[in-house]
């Protein structure tokens, strides 16, 4: 069979692959920003905070009705000057760390942060230590007769697989 | 003992694993815990449900346990909520203030001449913008707010007869005492 023909099935999923992301704000309200930048910088900010409601979209995705009051909530704090932090603290004090899709680090998430990295410690330890125990296997002892006799069978069949 | 470590250490690593995963289904995603219990209320001044003309705000709930519930024509589950209420008013063992949430002031009115009023008075927030600041996602939801305005418990979703003995009234017990 043609090595191309087996390629055929995975094409519609290539093609997902390679598609560019869809566009992530299909807000329905109308917004206006004075300039792009500013419209970039409002979607950045949404599209970091997870609406509570369907909790897999963010603010930005989401249609629910609260994700609507937020949207505008944080429109009208950027407008009035707020930085990002300010408007991410001011959903946290209320939501709590629930609403970033990014967790902050502290002890309570250590474990989402830092376990990664411990297993992998832990892993390669294992794997040192196995190679190790593999070094230590010694080359088997052979007598001077046994060394004679592998020697020729060795050279005998060198020298039939040149005739050959 | 090495030999066996070699069948013990996956076992222990499975049953940790079946550990999380038992655990992980009873953990309801829905509630999320509100950064709000332990802090003080958060002011507001809104007009109340049955008269636009009066206001009420967080110094109403001062001096006293109370339940803040937030509730909606719109929401169904509020709707299974409502007899609870009425009879837990009916013990008289704690205030209930309603949040009337993102309502219609006619509706709710009539909800409540219909259904019977088991609120002290209610909040009418109809933007919703004293419910963000009160961290609701989710009508309905149950506030417990102590004599020093500070939220004790947040409880998401309708107030059952079991919940509000199990739950709600021996901590307003406590607060109380």
């Amino acid at each position: 069979m043609n090595p191309m023909k087996l390629l055929i099935p995975l094409i519609p999923l290539l093609l997902v692959v390679a598609a560019p992301p869809l566009p992530a704000a299909v807000t329905l309200e109308s917004f206006t920003f004075p300039t792009r930048a500013e419209e970039q910088h409002f979607k950045d900010v949404i599209g970091q905070l997870r609406c509570l409601v369907c909790q897999n979209e963010t603010l930005a995705d989401s249609d629910a009705d609260l994700a609507h009051d937020l949207r505008a909530e944080v429109y009208e704090m950027m407008k009035s000057g707020k930085s990002d932090q300010e408007v991410i603290d001011f959903l946290v004090n209320r939501y709590g760390d629930f609403v970033l899709y990014n967790p902050p680090v502290k002890p309570s998430t250590y474990l989402i942060w830092y376990g990664p990295f411990v297993l992998l410690a832990i892993a390669a330890l294992l794997l040192i230590r196995a190679v190790g125990r593999q070094r230590q296997v010694r080359e088997p002892e052979i007598s001077a007769e046994e060394r004679k006799r592998l020697e020729r069978l060795l050279g005998d069949d060198a020298g039939k697989g040149k005739q050959g | 003992m090495a030999r066996y470590l070699r069948y013990l250490v996956p076992l222990a690593i499975f049953a940790l694993l079946v550990a999380f995963l038992y655990r992980g289904l009873s953990l309801d995603p829905k509630l999320v815990p509100s950064p709000l219990v332990g802090k003080a209320m958060p002011t507001f001044t809104l007009t109340r449900l049955d008269n636009p003309d009066v206001t009420i705000s967080d110094a109403d709930f001062k001096g006293k346990v109370t339940l803040l519930n937030v509730w909606a024509t719109w929401c169904v589950s509020c709707r299974r909520e409502h007899e609870t209420l009425v009879q837990l008013a009916k013990t008289g063992q704690v205030d209930i203030y309603g949040l009337n949430y993102k309502d219609n002031r006619e509706d709710a009115n009539r909800w409540l001449a219909k259904l019977g009023n088991p609120y002290v008075a209610n909040a009418f927030d109809s933007d919703g913008r004293v419910g963000i600041d009160w961290g609701v996602y989710g009508a309905p939801e149950t506030f417990i707010i102590d004599r020093e305005g500070i939220i004790r418990h947040k409880h998401i979703g309708p107030l059952t007869i079991e919940i509000i003995n199990d739950e709600i009234l021996p901590l307003v017990a406590k607060l109380k005492s």
